[in-house]
């Protein structure tokens, strides 16, 4: 038995070397983020490319929290990415659970717009959008963000939620509503906590791109206080110099929040919460 | 307890008619079973009367009332599922009590009558698992539990066996049959299995292709079937059918051997013969009805099947009781039990005998 399932040693080491290659080749940006954040800036020229400073420091740090607006960046983008992330997932919820369960008329047309939508090229919509926020007069703020940010991440969010709905048996809802309940009620009570993995997956997807969304960022805000964090991390660029220690010290700060909200997510994130639902 | 009564119901998805012209009057306590074959439309009809599927046409009434636009919640039924359906979140006492935390039913009351249930049962030491840490036969207990602690109107049951292995299913089936006499509710049952039909049932409603093929109890469906189908579905091993013209006063067979046939006054209208395979005796070889060939025999013990080919009419299954030395490749002959014969018309409805 054993024998037979006994790798050869060369297969064993070429598996894990493949996967320390690709870590590192993943990592490796990351680590440079941080290797040049805690470089003091007068050696980040002469010991360009030295894996690790000679010398460590933390002031671009200080200097980013205490004398940017980089806290004031990280708070705009904080209440958009969370703003976004919640309407998405709330929209999304409900079609995908419409789309799941209820035949109705109209529903391949819609999925098929939905799906259209995914099509276009950003660029093409950049100047329809900034019209039509302008119009609005929410130019320069954060509303206008959560809005283009929510619009555009609900249809994917949509068909992921569906596909979570999909995979919680009708029998449970049928068996809640046998049991005395609405069919709100089964919603809320059955189906609700088995969907939270799709919630945590779909909130966790919407949060990452509303977090790092540059584009939109960029064109619709232009005042410094409803700056997002990657249109402030423009402003270390000047005309004359970048400031790498400081740009790379804020980027380090911003991955913190992505990080976290992972972790947070993380276990709902984890499958198999429906297994024993059904069957023996 | 509940008097349960479809009339002339029928379902339709789209332009499809899935089940018509559904009659059916269940008296309280009573035990019904459906059966007929996939795709038939039994869980369609059990769906309508839990209320999770709309009813096209027709009244389905419970004590006199008709129900058909009542929600599920307020129909008072409980149903157990073919896939159990347990809320894979919440532990075994919970998904028992789950009715009851709807209802609003204070703690202590839930939490006796979680208990009762799980010692009939006998799950009081699960209580506290998920479903996931279940075996198969625990999970359908729960199932069970979840459908007895409501007390009931009445009780449904889709194929709720049907997941286990045979040894379990016998075990559940009489913990089944004994729980219809304790609480003498009415159940209506949805299974594919003969034994559990035959076992449970006050009465068997047997369908085929959305209409009711014939209504009665167990006996009455094997010993008067109303129609062809009927009679093969019924029965284990299948009843033999052979085509037959029918004289005066008998039928004969395709090489005009003749079976004579007393008391069938409608002998002459008969196209076919059906006999079950315990209804043909056999007898030493140049007497009796049939002669043929034995092809081949299983000895089960109890009894003995054994598969002929008769001359002129092909093969046929002959079963007996008991130990009977027949060798493959024997000569028999074969002798119809002619009380227990059945004919059937060109249409396949079966021709009655009289008295
Ligand atoms: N939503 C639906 N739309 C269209 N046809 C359906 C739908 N649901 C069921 N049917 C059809 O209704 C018929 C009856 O289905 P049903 O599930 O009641 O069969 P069943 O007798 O329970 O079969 P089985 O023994 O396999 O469980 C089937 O032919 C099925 O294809
Ligand atoms: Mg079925």
């Amino acid at each position: 038995m054993s024998a037979v399932k006994k790798r050869h040693p060369t297969f064993v080491v070429g598996k894990y070397a493949a996967l320390a290659f690709y870590l590192i080749f993943a990592l490796f940006p990351l680590y440079w983020l941080l290797k040049i954040a805690i470089t003091p800036d007068a050696l980040i020229y002469s010991e360009g490319t030295r894996l690790f400073p000679s010398e460590v420091t933390l002031l671009n740090f200080t200097t980013v929290v205490f004398q940017t607006d980089f806290l004031a960046y990280f708070r705009n983008s904080l209440v958009v990415s969370l703003g976004a992330a919640f309407f998405t997932t709330l929209f999304a919820a409900g079609a995908g659970y419409a789309f799941s369960r209820f035949v109705f008329k109209g529903k391949r047309i819609i999925i098929a717009l939905m799906l259209v939508t995914q099509m276009f090229p950003l660029l093409m919509i950049i100047a329809p959008i900034y019209k039509i926020v302008a119009e609005l007069g929410l130019l320069n703020s954060l509303t206008s963000l959560i809005v283009v940010y929510t619009a555009f991440n609900i249809p994917f969010a949509t068909f992921l939620m569906q596909s979570f709905f999909d995979g919680i048996p009708k029998d449970l809802e049928d068996a809640a509503m046998m049991d005395g309940c609405s069919r709100f009620q089964a919603l809320r009570k059955v189906v609700f906590p088995l969907t939270l993995p799709g919630l945590g997956a779909t909130l966790g997807f919407v949060f990452t791109a509303a977090w790092s969304e540059l584009l939109f960022a960029l064109m619709l805000i232009s005042k410094n206080d409803a700056m997002t964090f990657p249109v402030g991390l423009l402003t270390f660029v000047s005309k004359f110099s970048v400031d790498w220690g400081q740009m790379m010290a804020a980027g380090v700060l911003a991955l913190i929040p992505s990080c976290l909200f992972f972790i947070f997510i993380q276990r709902y994130l984890v499958q198999g919460l429906t297994s024993g639902a059904v069957k023996g | 307890m509940a008097h349960i009564e479809l009339r002339d119901v029928a379902k339709r998805y789209g332009n499809v008619e899935v089940l018509r012209n559904i009659d059916l009057e269940i008296q309280d306590g009573e035990f019904i079973v459906l059966v007929g074959p996939s795709g038939c439309g039994k869980s369609t009809l059990l769906r309508m009367v839990a209320g999770l599927e709309p009813i096209s046409s027709g009244d389905f009434l419970i004590d006199g009332e008709r129900m058909n636009d009542v929600r599920p919640r307020d129909r008072d039924i409980a149903m157990v599922f073919q896939s159990y359906a347990l809320y894979p979140h919440m532990d075994v006492a919970r998904n028992m009590g789950f009715s009851m935390e709807i209802r609003k039913v204070p703690v202590a009351a839930r939490k006796s009558k979680v208990a009762q249930a799980a010692e009939t049962l006998g799950l009081t030491n699960l209580t506290d698992r998920l479903p996931k840490a279940l075996s198969g036969g625990q999970r359908q207990r729960v199932a069970m539990g979840r459908a007895i602690i409501r007390d009931p109107q009445a009780f449904l049951f889709d194929e709720p066996l049907s997941n286990l292995d045979a040894a379990l299913r016998v075990e559940m089936r009489l913990e089944i049959a004994r729980l219809h006499q304790s609480l003498s509710a009415t159940m209506i049952y949805v299974t594919h299995d003969q034994v559990e039909a035959l076992t449970l049932a006050d009465r068997i409603v047997v369908l085929n292709g959305g209409d009711i093929q014939q209504v009665g109890s167990p006996l009455e469906l094997y010993e008067r079937p109303a129609n062809k189908f009927v009679a093969q579905f019924i029965g284990s091993p299948t009843m033999n059918v052979v085509p037959v013209a029918g004289t005066k006063t008998g039928v004969t067979a395709g090489n005009g051997t003749e079976i004579l046939l007393p008391d069938q006054p409608l002998v002459s209208q008969a196209k076919e013969l059906g006999v079950r395979p315990e209804h043909i005796d056999v007898v030493d070889n140049g007497t009796g009805d049939l002669s043929a060939v034995a092809d081949v025999v299983e000895h089960l013990g109890s009894d003995t099947n054994i598969y002929v080919n008769v001359e002129g009419i092909g093969s046929m299954m002959v079963r007996k009781h008991g130990n009977i030395p027949v060798k493959s490749g024997e000569q028999l002959g074969l002798r119809i039990q002619t009380e227990n014969a059945h004919l059937f018309a060109k249409d396949g409805t079966a021709l009655r005998r009289v008295a």
